[in-house]
């Protein structure tokens, strides 16, 4: 139904959208960067990316929630500076005030719009019942388990007769039974235009997800957050995960996620040829244990040392939220190298996944020095030091050139976590100290 | 109970007239309706300064001498509570409010509350001449500045602390701001709000006793209270009245614990922002039970509960439709806070140089230096108290914090106690050092951690009754023993809790120093060394220059103690020995 749509006016559209926020001082730090985007009438819109790619931002953008830096939203031609009357949207963690009941909640949007009691219950109990969620009304939320408690959510962003549905994550808090199961209900009242919504526009991490329910997907780039292609889908409803054709469109999004399309852009979840990384590198957040038993799997004698990513996405049931980042280590370490949705390990990473316990130390030490700036800079200036000591804030703030303050501890209590495994460095907590001596 | 919830609801579904328990909230209802009435027609006296209320022994006056303290606090607290929904409100929304009335707040909070009534109360005598409103005004003042500060600190944090997607969703469905303030702030903040409105009562209680008897200019108001009762019992030396007051007291704080406190904490279970089932007791109240199950007060809360709602949507405060963006408007916002700015740095450099002319021209360095010298005095004292009362109630604490069952009837004893003026028993402490010929600058040192102590007993027994079972386990099963259990596990698990009651315990002796460190008996008045006794001596006397001098060393001395001890070992408890 979207090919048709395509020539008319976009209900909802950024031109040349850009977002950075300030840190401390004069600093600025770019989050989203030329962003152009448009939702067309009927369709339901996927925007995929990993978590800190900048794609909850620009929903909330679209949504009014947050002022773009530069550039201009349009809800149906005209320019929206804060959330527009028919925008409605569903959150991550549902959002609901604990203290209403399901009635009261669902009333809440209503009883801003000024509507009066007796229409507002009427139009209320009908969005309660089209959600499915009767016998609730008088429920809290507390008494509702995840699943319900998303309903109550729709239902709130229903029931004010919304024509654009925003949802920010709205399956990842619920279980994979539930989430299916609100899914299936929420196409179904999609499809057959029991509410009037004219277009959906989603943010997911979850490829299947995004394969599932989405015309269109739209693949996002981190580091500044931009688009960095889009995929129509054209399977028709209702999909399911075993047909042939679904695992063939999800390939294509792993593949048009890690495959190089021009030469200075880092694909997700890759280093393009090993090219080294900097200093102020934001370190994917993986641990150790996970890249081994990854490294296992991928040495095991059934796969030879090669697999397809949606496989491994599928085998060690994980989300690209917690696959790219191992991915993404592994390539810094030289473990592995991935390429158009395939995963090789290389020989240093067959030699780690076959070593023992204090030998894999060893081979992570040596590789952590070569290829991982911070690492070793942070070794040289603790061999420099007379004491061979340092303060956890002088790197804090040599990170804090680089990225955002949280992002900045968060890199930093990364490389201290491997550092230690490694055994390169010690850290005390409590003093905030590095330094080279073993605990005695 | 189940039996008994099982019988009340057949009849509650059977009958449709009222029934027993309708009848009963019915009396209760009309009965505080009327003695509201008959308070209020008391309290606009003509009155004349220095002219003497007359305080009856006579313990029929009793009942009547008890309301007339109550509603003084309870005229303070709702003071307070519009103090805390538009300061508190206000600096939470807006940074510059913020930057402003924080630290205002927090400087307000270490200055003795007992203070406030010295400096204030010439101020409401000429602001109502002629009246006995203005000493009321005074006292009901100084009861104020016991809860405000707190509430709205306490208020200020939890509306910060709104979920950010709440906020987002409340902005997304186009809640107005005072929609939001009701739909949003209110609930979220209520059960802290709550809790901090309770605490600040009971150390109320102390206050409103204390306010009621003023010493100003070398003469002595009474305002018709059980304070005043228990001064003139004092100064006649009549111990049966004595008791009859602390009797009194007992039955109101009974009755407000009992009536107010846990029907309200137990109705703030349901506003509680953790959606998941939370482990532990919730809490109960049969009072609140017979309130929901009683058809007639259901009906009211329902007509109430439509009123309010008709308060919360009322139509020229709902949200207008967003139309376009003047980027003019932002400018005119430039210039106002640029205005704001000069206004604000002016009005701080006339205060200072107000504040450095005054303090020249009538102080000299030696006046100075002995209240420091009095003031450290009185530190000492507090520390030493601290230490004393840990020392006994820690070990006391943990044995019943570890024991469910003792807790939970050590708990509310605990609260209970903690609202008890404690300055009703003073008295006694002061036959026992009269008889005995004790030193006073040590004997009257108690007095003041009297009834600001139970923080730590009901800390530690939170904190000990937190810590988890299988850790208790654990250390068992490793062997430790005694001391090493006591070092390793159980002091650093109840640390923070013990470090907040420590805290609460050491503000309460320093309120308490003004009128622990005087004390007398009939004619026998005794007089400890210490910064509290000086500025109960100088409010006697009414000079406001050394009142002025005092108060402020106090507000000070606090303040640094504050800044350099207990919040650095606040900071380090919660990031170091907080078990999640």
């Amino acid at each position: 139904m979207s090919q048709t749509s395509m020539t008319s006016e976009p209900l909802l559209e950024a031109r040349n959208v850009r977002k950075s926020f300030f840190k401390g001082g004069k600093q600025e730090l770019l989050v989203l960067q030329d962003i152009n985007f448009r939702l067309f009438e009927g369709e339901i819109v996927a925007l995929l990316g990993k978590s800190g790619s900048g794609k909850s931002t620009l929903l909330r953008i679209l949504a009014g929630l947050i002022q773009p830096s530069q550039g201009t939203v349009y809800y149906r031609g005209n320019p929206i500076y804060g959330p527009a009357r028919g925008i409605s949207m569903v959150f991550q963690t549902f959002a609901l005030l604990p203290w209403l009941t399901v009635l009261q909640n669902v009333e809440l949007g209503l009883e801003a719009l000024g509507i009066d009691r007796d229409e507002r219950r009427e139009r209320a109990l009908k969005a309660i019942d089209t959600i499915g969620l009767d016998g609730f009304e008088t429920a809290y939320p507390k008494e509702l388990s995840g699943g319900m408690r998303q309903r109550v959510g729709f239902a709130r962003a229903l029931v004010v007769n919304p024509d654009i549905l925003l949802m920010d994550e709205p399956f990842s808090a619920l279980d994979v039974l539930t989430a299916d199961n609100l899914k299936s209900d929420l196409l179904d009242l999609w499809q057959t235009k029991k509410t009037g919504l004219h277009g959906i526009l989603f943010v997911t991490h979850n490829i299947e997800e995004a394969v599932l329910l989405a015309d269109r997907i739209i693949v996002f780039n981190s580091n500044p957050g931009c688009i960095r292609g889009e995929l129509k889908i054209t399977l028709p409803h209702p999909r399911s995960d075993l047909d042939p054709r679904f695992r063939n469109q999800i390939d294509r999004v792993y593949t048009l996620m890690t495959t190089p399309q021009t030469r200075m852009e880092t694909p997700i979840g890759t280093l393009e040829t090993h090219q080294p990384i900097d200093l102020g590198y934001r370190l994917p957040e993986a641990n150790i244990a996970e890249i081994t038993g990854l490294l296992e799997t991928l040495n095991a004698p059934e796969n030879q040392g090669k697999m397809d990513l949606p496989d491994v996405a599928d085998i060690l049931n994980l989300d690209i939220d917690e696959l790219f980042p191992l991915t993404e280590l592994l390539e810094i370490l030289h473990f592995a190298k991935v390429s158009k949705g395939d995963i090789t390990i290389t020989d240093a990473g067959k030699a780690f996944a076959e070593a023992d316990i204090l030998e894999r130390k060893k081979i992570f030490l040596e590789h952590l020095k070569k290829y991982v700036p911070l690492a070793r800079y942070i070794y040289d200036q603790l061999t420099r030091h007379p004491r061979h000591r340092a303060l956890e804030e002088n790197f804090l703030s040599l990170l804090e050139d680089y990225l955002t303050e949280k992002e900045a501890s968060r890199v930093l209590e990364t490389v201290i976590e491997w550092g230690r495994y490694a055994e390169l460095f010690a850290y005390d907590y409590n003093a905030g100290v590095l330094s080279l001596e073993n605990p005695n | 109970m189940s039996f008994l919830r099982n019988t009340f609801m057949n009849v509650y579904q059977k009958k449709a007239y009222p029934n027993y328990w309708d009848m009963l909230a019915l009396f209760m209802v009309l009965g505080i309706i009327m003695l509201l009435a008959w308070n209020a027609k008391q309290m606009a006296v003509p009155y004349q300064l220095g002219q003497a209320i007359p305080i009856s022994l006579n313990p029929d006056h009793l009942p009547g001498y008890a309301l007339r303290t109550v509603s003084r606090m309870f005229l303070a607290l709702i003071f307070s509570l519009l103090f805390t929904f538009t300061f508190a409100t206000w600096a939470a929304k807006s940074k510059r409010a913020e930057r402003i009335i924080i630290p205002f707040i927090d400087i307000l909070q270490s200055v003795p509350i007992l203070g406030f009534l010295s400096i204030t109360v010439v101020g409401f005598i000429a602001l109502f001449p002629n009246s006995l409103l203005g000493p009321e005004c005074a006292a009901i003042f100084a009861i104020f500045t016991s809860q405000a500060w707190n509430m709205a600190l306490g208020f200020y944090q939890t509306v910060r602390s709104v979920p950010a997607e709440l906020n987002e969703a409340a902005t997304m469905f186009h809640l107005s701001a005072w929609q939001r303030f009701w739909r949003i702030d209110v609930p979220f903040s209520l059960p802290g709000l709550l809790w901090n409105t309770m605490a600040s009562m009971t150390a109320g209680w102390f206050f409103v006793v204390a306010s009621e008897a003023i010493s100003v200019s070398n003469q002595q108001i009474l305002l018709p209270g059980i304070g005043s009762y228990i001064t003139v019992a004092i100064q006649s030396a009549d111990m049966h009245a004595i008791g009859f007051a602390i009797l009194t007291m007992f039955i109101v704080i009974l009755i407000y614990d009992q009536l107010l406190f846990r029907p309200l904490v137990a109705w703030a279970e349901k506003f509680k922002s953790e959606l998941v089932g939370q482990e532990g007791v919730e809490a109960h109240s049969w009072i609140l039970d017979i309130l929901n199950r009683t058809r007639f007060i259901r009906h009211v809360g329902y007509k109430i509960g439509y009123l309010l709602e008709s308060g919360v949507n009322i139509s020229f405060l709902r949200s207008k439709p967003l139309t376009a963006f003047h980027p003019s408007s932002y400018k005119a916002k430039q210039y106002a806070i640029w205005i704001w700015n000069i206004l604000f740095i002016f009005a701080m450099i006339c205060l200072v140089v107000f504040f450095f002319h005054f303090v020249i021209k009538n102080v000299s360095l030696d006046t100075i230096k002995h209240v420091f010298f009095l003031g450290m005095v009185t530190a000492f004292r507090v520390f030493i108290l601290v230490i004393l009362c840990s020392l006994i109630w820690i070990p006391i604490g943990v044995w019943v914090g570890l024991r469910p069952q003792a807790a939970y009837i050590v708990q509310p004893i605990a609260q209970f106690l903690a609202a008890f003026p404690a300055n009703l028993l003073y008295p006694f402490v002061v036959i026992f050092i009269v008889t005995y010929h004790l030193n006073v600058n040590i004997w009257a040192t108690p007095l003041m951690i009297l009834g600001a102590q139970w923080y730590i007993l009901f800390n530690v027994i939170a904190g000990a009754s937190l810590i988890p079972k299988d850790l208790l386990q654990a250390a068992d099963n490793l062997g430790l023993k005694t001391w090493l259990r006591w070092q390793k596990l159980i002091i650093p698990a109840i640390f923070p809790y013990f470090i907040t009651g420590a805290i609460t315990a050491a503000g309460g002796a320093w309120n308490a120093s003004i009128v622990a460190e005087v004390v007398s008996w009939g004619n026998t008045k005794l007089v400890a060394t210490g910064l509290g006794a000086y500025i109960s001596e100088y409010t006697a006397k009414g000079d406001f220059i050394n009142i002025g001098l005092s108060i402020g060393m106090m507000c000070v001395l606090v303040l640094l103690f504050n800044h350099f001890v207990w919040r650095p070992l606040y900071r380090y408890a919660q990031s170091r020995y907080t078990l999640d």
